[in-house]
Order: C-alpha cells, then structure tokens, then sequence
C-alpha cells in the first residue's frame, strides 16, 4: 500500500515523469545503436560464413570497436575508464580535458561578466551610449559570432598569444553581450517612485546606483549568467577546434570524428553536458543564496 | 547635464591646435605645411564658435568633424603606415568633436514618433560609421599586417572581388542547412509542445529535461551528425533541428499556459472543446513565447551550422571558407565572409521580428 502511495506521489510531481522520460530516452538510445549498427554488423557475421543468431547480432551491435552510435553502457565504461582509471595528468584523461575548457571557459565568463557589467553601467549612465551604443550590443545577438572564433585563435597566436588566453576570449566575447542587455534592463528596473525618494534624500548618483540600481539588478544579473556561462562553454569548445586539437573537450570531439572513435565523441559530449548542467545549477544556487540573503524570494 | 557636450570640445579644440606643429608623418613637413592643415582649422573654428555660441554648435561640431575625418581619409595613403603624432593628434580631436556631435544630437527633444524613430536609426548608425572610419584610419595609419587585421576598405574589396564564392557559400550554408533545419526543428518542437500539452505526465517529464539541454553545448553532437548524415548540407541541416528543437519546445510549452483563466473560463462556457480552446484562445496568447523561440532560433541555426562546417564539408560553405581561409592566413576573406553572414543572421532576425510584429500588435510592448 505504502510503496505505491509513494509511487503515485512521485509521478504526481516532476521527479517521477522525468525519470521516465530519461529512461525511455536510454531504451531508445537501445533501440537505435541496435538498427544504426545492425547492417555492418550483419555484414561483418555474415562474412564470418558462420551461422549466427539474433542474439549474436545483438551482442556485435551492442559492443562494436567502431559503431555507428554507441550503446550507452560502451559510453559509460569508456568515462569510466577515462576518469577513474587514468591519471588526471595523463592527456587520455577525460578530466584532463574536462579541466583544460572548464579553465577557459570560467575564465572567459569572469572577463565576460565583468565586461558586460561595466559597460552596462556606462550605457545606463550615459544618455550618447545608450542611444549609440545598445542598438549595436543589440543588433550583435543577431551575428553568428562563432563563426570567428577560429579566426580569433589564429590571429592571437600570430602575434604570440597562445593557449589559455585566446580561447577564454572567445567565451569574453560570447557572455558579455547577454550579460550587458540583462544589466542595462536589470539597473534601469528600479521603480520611478524609488529613484524620486533617492533624489528627496539627495542621494548621490554613486548613492542611487549602490543602494538601489545595483540591489535591484540582481535578478537579472544571474538570469543572463545563466545564459553567459552555458555560452561560455560553447565558446570554449569551439575555441579548441582550430587549435589543431591539442588538449580540451573540443579536440577530443575534432580527434574524434577525424579516427571515427564514436566512443571517444560521445563521452566528451557527456562529460560537456555534465559541466554544462552543473556550472548553470552552481549560478542558480548562487541566485537564491544571493536572494535570500537579499530578503527576496523567487 | 547641458555642459556635457561642450566640455569635450576644449580638449578637442585644444589637440587640434597642438597638431598644427607637430609632423603629419614620420619624415615630412608639419601638419601646418599639408592639406591637414585645413582639417586642423576647421576643428578649431568648430570648437571655439560653438563655445562662444552654443547654438551653432549642433551644425559646427557635425561639418567639421566629417569635413576633417574626409581631409584625414583622403591624405592616408600619402602616409600609410608612417603617420606621425600630429596626425593621430588630428585623429582624436575630429572623434571628440564627433562624439560632441553625437552627444548633442542625442540630448535633442525630438517632437513626434517619427522624428524619434529617425534619431533612433542616425545616432546608432553615425556610432557604427565612426567605429569603422577609425578602425580604417588606425590599421592603414599604423600599418597593421593584413594577416592581424585588414582595413574596411580592402575587406569590402574582397567582397566586391568574389561576390560568385560568397554566394554559393550562402546559398550552401543558408539556404540549404540553415533554412531546412529551422523549419524541421522549430516545428517538430512545436509538435511535440502540443503533444505535451495533451499529456501532463509528458510534459512533467520533458520540461526540465528541456530546460537541461537548452544550456547544453549542442554544436558538440556536429562530428555525429556529419558521421551520420555525410558531408552535404542534411548533416548541417541536422544540427540545426537538435539545436532549434529545444527552444521551441520549451517556450511552447510556456506560451500554452500563458493565457488567463479567466479566458479558459469563458472558453469552457461556450462549451469549447481542446481543438477550439487551442486555436482561438490559446495559441494566440502563445504567439509572443513562440516568437520569442523563433527569434532565439534564428541565431542559434547560423551558429549550428557554420559551427557543424569546421567539421567536414564538401569545398563550399561559409565555415568551410572560413576555417580553410584561416588557415590560408587570408583574413580579408574571413571578414568578408562574416559579414555576408552578419547581414544573413540580422536580415533573418529583422524578418522574425517584422512578421511578429503583424501577428502580435495587440501585445503591450507594440502598443506604447
């Protein structure tokens, strides 16, 4: 009676549906290794001259050297072995990589963010910048700045900057601008009726912009983090892949897809959506703490 | 805050007339014995009359800080990469002066919506041409090697010079991957937003997954794809549907629960079924969320695709051009390259926003 009062609880809320539909996905991610690799595996049986059965058949789609797409249990034996088993010094370490863009890219969303907050300030305050300057930050969310990323990379080491810097100015280049629109919106927030009571108290502008514009950008500065930070990490990925594939998640996937080591692609992929997910959780936590430190709540 | 502007124009003022004495190049004469001298003059004069009138100075400081950015353009190539202090002296002052101008024009009260919106494009627009006029007079001044950075001049050059390559490029990466994967992800996503809408345990369960994968670094399953799909444009076109997919679902999703219960109410009192519920009532009400999907979409599928290009492309696309012309060191052909696609990626954009705008006019934010 107990156990399933609970289960209907569990499917009543989020947790339970999402459980189900992330297992459903790795029955389908199944299903599919299986038919993506079932003709090269019958070919393969076949020219073995041997009687096979289905279960042989499934057994070679399950754990092919090369597959067409992985079967998730393959995926995870090779993080496995990837993390736990290696040294993390060693270049066939996936926290190697993991490491390599995860410094990139937290230090490209710090120059990002400081960036973008400080021209946000100047555009709030500067009535030529806004109507200069905000259309263009604007209109720039529109252009695939991605696309110049390898030039970027190039062009810096011409000039003798290599390794970590250049990469982390492309994750600058890509979090500022969410970064900036959030913040001029976020420091522009405050009521009229507050900044009139600032001014009744003659509050400076330094006053008006620490006690009320600053406090009240809050919840949009860790809005666009959010965005920054996920940003930044494509950023960083993409910043690896003209570096000739020296070290990163980004020349793992390059590496990759240039030996088809299918197995390699998709870990890195893993290991990405790992980083990924928990840098947006740590801004998120970050969000509250901030908050409700603040007396607000969401 | 009316003494903003003319406090720049004592510095600029100022730096003009220090110019005159200084070289216009490394090994000539003083500005005062070239052409520059003129542009020198005229800052001054602006300067002065408009502190000793400030009426005049709207008018002033626009003439002689583009009569002498014209002067400056005009004798650059007589002092390619050899320009002297007195030069970047001249350099400066016509920019204060510039940005004098801007700040006046933007501190006009401008009457009607018209007027307005005409500011709105001209300030702007002045900021982006003074931006590209001194990153000409910079590069070509200091004579920056074209591999760092080339001028505007010779990247337009470019563009005019391999308008054929350019355009199968577009016509590869955009009209084929970019476009086809748009329509595909953005409507199985909203295919799958109204199944999930039928079925609440589905969208239970699909939604924070969504919201995940929104903030995952998608452009990482390109190697996949190309794997999968080949080296053509159906590899790129499938990046672009995984990466549009997501967005649209989720902002679907959000948009179907936008509308008021109030209205739901009503709805349910005319006896409305799913279908009619959907189609009048809930559908419009989405139409900012899905606006909104599709406006994120239109970048994110640029992305996805140049992006899914570093990976393996037959010889034409526009991030085949780029990774190979970099690799090549021929940095004009990059930026004439990402400006064809800048000027996609705004067009599409500005399209999206314009059909938004006749599909949601009754939204708040259009009717102020």
């Amino acid at each position: 009676m107990k156990s399933s009062s609970l289960i209907t609880r569990l499917m009543a809320g989020t947790t339970g549906p999402v459980i189900v539909v992330c297992l459903a996905i790795i029955a389908l991610w199944y299903v599919g290794a299986f038919f993506l690799n079932a003709p090269f595996a019958r070919e393969a049986l076949a020219r073995a001259d041997e009687a096979y059965t289905f279960s042989d058949l499934l057994q070679r789609t399950m754990n092919e050297e090369r597959p067409v797409l992985p079967s998730p249990h393959q995926v995870a034996r090779e993080i496995y072995e990837t993390t736990v088993l290696k040294k993390p010094t060693s270049n066939r370490s996936l926290i190697f990589h993991s490491w390599v863009t995860l410094s990139s890219t937290l230090l490209g969303f710090l120059m990002g963010t400081a960036l973008g907050i400080v021209l946000a300030v100047a555009i709030v305050h500067s009535r030529t910048l806004s109507r200069s300057l905000m259309p263009w930050v604007i209109a720039s969310q529109t252009i695939p700045i991605l696309a110049i990323a390898p030039m970027i990379i190039v062009v810096l080491a011409s000039i003798g900057l290599t390794g970590l810097f250049p990469k982390s100015i492309i994750s600058t280049y890509l979090s500022f601008f969410p970064v900036t629109v959030g913040m001029v919106k976020g420091l522009r927030a405050p009521d009229p009726i507050h900044l009139d009571l600032m001014r009744t108290y003659s509050a400076s502008q330094a006053q008006v912009f620490w006690k009320l514009r600053w406090p009240s950008s809050m919840p949009y500065l860790f809005a666009s983090m959010k965005v920054a930070i996920a940003i930044a990490l494509v950023g960083a990925i993409v910043g690896e892949l003209p570096t000739g594939a020296v070290a990163g998640l980004g020349a793992r996937l390059l590496t990759g897809s240039y030996y088809g080591q299918t197995v390699q692609i998709w870990s890195a992929l893993i290991a990405a959506a790992v980083i990924a997910a928990t840098l947006v959780t740590i801004v998120g936590i970050a969000n509250r703490a901030v908050l409700a430190r603040m007396g607000q709540s969401e | 805050m009316k003494a903003g502007a003319p406090q720049l124009l004592y510095p600029a003022a100022a730096i003009a007339l220090v110019a005159l004495v200084l070289r216009a190049s490394l090994d000539g004469p003083s500005v005062m014995a070239t052409v520059l001298a003129v542009a020198a003059g005229l800052l001054v004069l602006a300067g002065l009359v408009s502190l000793w009138r400030p009426r005049w100075q709207l008018l002033l400081t626009g003439v002689a800080a583009h009569a002498a950015v014209y002067i400056l353009l005009a004798e650059l190539p007589e002092i390619a990469g050899r320009a002297g202090l007195g030069f970047w002296c001249l350099v400066i002052a016509a920019w204060l002066t510039a940005w004098a101008f801007v700040q006046s024009l933007s501190e006009m009260r401008t009457e009607g919506r018209a007027a307005s919106r005409l500011f709105g494009v001209i300030i702007p627009a002045l900021f982006g041409i003074w931006c590209l006029i001194l990153w000409e007079l910079i590069v070509r001044g200091f004579a920056v090697p074209a591999v760092i950075l080339p001028a505007p001049s010779a990247v337009w050059e470019r563009i005019l010079a391999s308008i054929p390559i350019l355009w199968a490029d577009f016509q590869q990466t955009f009209i084929k991957a970019v476009l086809t994967g748009y329509a595909i992800g953005c409507l199985s996503g909203f295919a799958v937003a109204i199944l999930a809408d039928r079925i609440p345990f589905l969208r239970r369960g699909l939604l924070p997954i969504g919201n995940l994968v929104s903030a995952l670094p998608i452009v990482g399953i390109a190697p996949i794809m190309v794997m999968w799909f080949g080296f053509d444009w159906p590899s790129k076109a499938a990046v672009v549907v995984v990466m549009t997919f997501f967005p649209m679902l989720v902002n679907t999703v959000a948009g179907l629960a936008a509308s008021g219960a109030q209205e739901r109410d009503l709805m349910r009192t005319y006896a409305a079924n799913y279908w009619q519920t959907l189609l009048r009532l809930r559908l419009p009400a989405a139409l900012p969320f899905i606006f909104n999907a599709l406006k994120i979409n239109s970048t994110l599928a640029l992305i996805g695709a140049i992006v899914a290009e570093f990976f393996g492309t037959p010889i034409v696309g526009m991030g085949f051009r780029i990774s190979t012309e970099v690799g090549r060191l021929a940095i004009d052909m990059v930026w004439a390259e990402i400006a064809v696609a800048a000027l996609a990626g705004s067009a599409f954009y500005g399209l999206v926003s314009v059909v938004e705008r006749m599909f949601t006019f009754w939204h708040p934010s259009y009717r102020s």
